[in-house]
């Protein structure tokens, strides 16, 4: 398999302050990668080094096995889609797409075919003469792309594109942008803070976080197998209980609940469960399944997101449990108690 | 259409006052002037002799020419002295410094044209600061002749109007997004083609806005040209200063003023042109 990036070991530092700290990992030619972390975890230094606009301080940055250091933004094989998409105001739209062309010295019936070929694919035929700032939020976004994707690059790096968009057209373009890419088959990096789109979108998701990645996987295993406790409480929702005691594949709660997880080789110190991951109403046979009791608080309704927050039985702290909007759990109500299952391997637990 | 009440009109009587009475009035007086002509039986007839002057004696339109040609060529220097100083307060310091250097840049103005006018002179001039500094470094063994030439009357018409440039220069630099400037870098565009296709379009409505006011200074200014021109630089204003105060020829003088702003409106009419603005957009 070939890499179309590698990044060994790279480290920026400004001033005092390291952004990225170390971090080492390749990308598959024509994969959809996304790298996901919250504000200030380095996403951006990093998406901005491979674009080249910010040196690297430390490790090592190839492009199709080709060292970057010393190449300025303009001579590198990848573009970016910016966070505001930085349109040119004072072009067309058509004019927009072929900026890149014409840099390059193409012939121009060349610039003009595939400036129309890059615009049919991205469904903007007839919006040639258009100021862009006459456009909708979704048909810029399309721009922007077309502009960086005619120049055929390596890499297309996408910086939170879809920020700006309302939360409608936002889902409408996350499913426009992965066809797009299944399309074209040019590598995509994707730069963001919304779980969601990471996982819709992507063949792989790197989780950063204070400069370093937590972990690289697919979306279904960063979900199912969190490696580290951030992104168990980062992907995803997860209720967080400190354990007190674990001891012969017993495990207690600090709000009292004794659960049974063998096999640990480590003393764990966290403990994550998923929503969804409990069983409402478990027949007490099922092999493997811990029992526990509890009252119903609150029911947070949602739609197909409606949650229960429930309280352990002689504690205080309250957790979330998913409720299925069907006829069987319909009849709950505040202050019911629940027995609820939670079988043993939804139990994630962790050091730190 | 909504209905005005009468404070809408009691806030319009300073307006009004100050457009009639300074502007409208006066104008109108000039423009009859301008249109009145002695006879040789020194009756006062209607006429266009005073306007048929300014074409039929030659020194007249050529120093218009003269004027006209100065005024763009020191619009075009204001513009290429202050550009990098309007991209680097913008651009390259930080937003602590840029304004406290923007008023470093305005104290000039603070002390009139006059003054800093004198204050070329000295620097200027045989025994000045300049050539005297060449001279005793040993570059030149005579001093060069700088003060009353049209150099020097360049200097002072740029010195004075160069401010005026550079206000609507920063503001039209400033809404520029540095993301464009980055993204036109990461589409394979080198720093001279960014500065042609993306900074200069998009800066044009900010400089054609200044260069208007520049260019309405410098044609209509009277103290650098008379002051550091002297004799051999001849200023159209000073034609018209002519007419007015030595020749106590008001009629001629109304209708060259006339001739002056009929002229350099038509400047700046074809300057728009060139550069695609419109004038509304330029003067917001």
């Amino acid at each position: 398999m070939s890499y179309v990036l590698e990044i060994k070991n790279v480290t920026k530092k400004f001033g005092d302050f390291t952004a990225v700290k170390s971090v080492s990992f390749n990308v598959e030619d024509g994969g959809f990668f996304s790298i996901l972390g919250g504000s200030g975890c380095g996403k951006t230094t990093l998406l901005r080094m491979i674009s080249g606009f910010e040196n690297v301080t430390e490790g090592e940055l190839l492009i199709r096995g080709e060292s970057m250091e010393g190449i300025p933004p303009e001579r590198r094989p990848v573009n970016i889609v910016f966070q505001n998409l930085a349109l040119f105001p004072m072009m067309n739209v058509e004019k927009n797409v072929a900026f890149g062309l014409q840099r390059q010295k193409l012939p121009k019936n060349e610039v003009n075919s595939r400036v129309t070929e890059m615009l049919e694919r991205v469904g903007l035929i007839g919006f040639e003469k258009k100021k862009v700032t006459e456009l909708s939020g979704g048909q810029r976004q399309r721009v922007a792309i077309a502009r960086s994707l005619v120049l055929r690059p390596s890499i297309l790096l996408l910086d939170e594109p879809l920020g700006a968009l309302d939360r409608k057209l936002r889902e409408h373009m996350k499913i426009e942008l992965k066809v797009l890419q299944r399309e074209i088959g040019t590598t995509f990096i994707y730069i963001t803070h919304d779980q969601s789109e990471a996982l819709v979108m992507s063949d792989y998701v790197a989780v950063m976080n204070e400069g370093q990645f937590e972990q690289i996987d697919t979306p279904k295993n960063l979900y199912k197998n969190p490696a580290t406790s951030f992104v168990a409480g980062f992907v995803g929702e997860s209720n967080e209980f400190n354990i007190t005691s674990y001891a012969d594949g017993e495990l207690t709660t600090d709000n009292g609940c004794k659960l049974v997880k063998p096999g640990l080789d480590y003393q764990p110190k966290k403990l994550f469960i998923r929503p969804e991951a409990f069983i409402l109403d478990s027949p007490e046979t099922l092999p493997d399944v811990a029992l526990i009791n509890t009252r119903i608080k609150n029911i947070l309704f949602d739609g197909a997101n409606t949650k229960l927050s429930v309280v352990v039985k002689e504690s205080a702290d309250e957790m979330l449990i998913s409720l299925p909007q069907n006829a069987k759990f319909d009849n709950l109500h505040d202050g019911d108690d629940l027995q609820v299952g939670i079988h043993q391997d939804d139990l994630k637990c962790y050091q730190n | 259409m909504k209905k005005r009440s009468g404070t809408f009109y009691l806030l319009m009587v300073p307006v009004l006052l100050w457009l009639g009475l300074l502007i409208v009035i006066p104008h109108l007086d000039m423009v009859y002037r301008s249109f009145r002509f002695e006879t040789d039986d020194w009756e006062m007839v209607f006429s266009l002799n005073n306007y048929l002057t300014f074409f039929q004696d030659q020194i007249y339109w050529l120093t218009f020419v003269k004027t006209a040609l100065y005024s763009i060529g020191v619009t075009f220097l204001a513009f290429v002295v202050t550009f990098p100083v309007a991209f680097y307060l913008t651009k390259v310091v930080g937003k602590k410094y840029s304004s406290f250097m923007t008023l470093l840049l305005l104290i000039p103005i603070w002390i009139g044209e006059l003054v800093t006018v004198y204050g070329w002179m000295i620097l200027l001039r045989d025994n000045g600061v300049i050539n005297t500094f060449l001279m005793n470094i040993g570059i030149i063994k005579e001093p060069i002749e700088m003060l009353f030439t049209n150099f020097s009357m360049t200097i002072g018409l740029l010195y004075m109007s160069m401010l005026f440039m550079i206000v609507p220069m920063m503001s039209a630099l400033d809404s520029l997004d540095d993301s464009l400037i980055e993204a036109a870098s990461d589409l394979g565009a080198s720093k001279w083609t960014i500065f042609r296709k993306i900074i200069i379009p998009y800066t044009t409505p900010g400089i054609v806005s200044g260069g208007i006011i520049v260019f309405m200074l410098v044609i209509g200014d009277y103290v650098a040209p008379n002051i550091l021109g002297g004799k051999s630089s001849l200023w159209f204003t000073e034609q018209i200063y002519n007419k007015f105060l030595m020749s106590f020829n008001w009629n001629e003088g109304a209708a060259f003023g006339f001739l002056l702003l009929g002229l350099s409106s038509g400047i700046v009419w074809v300057a728009l042109k060139l550069s695609g603005q419109k004038l509304e957009k330029v003067g917001s």
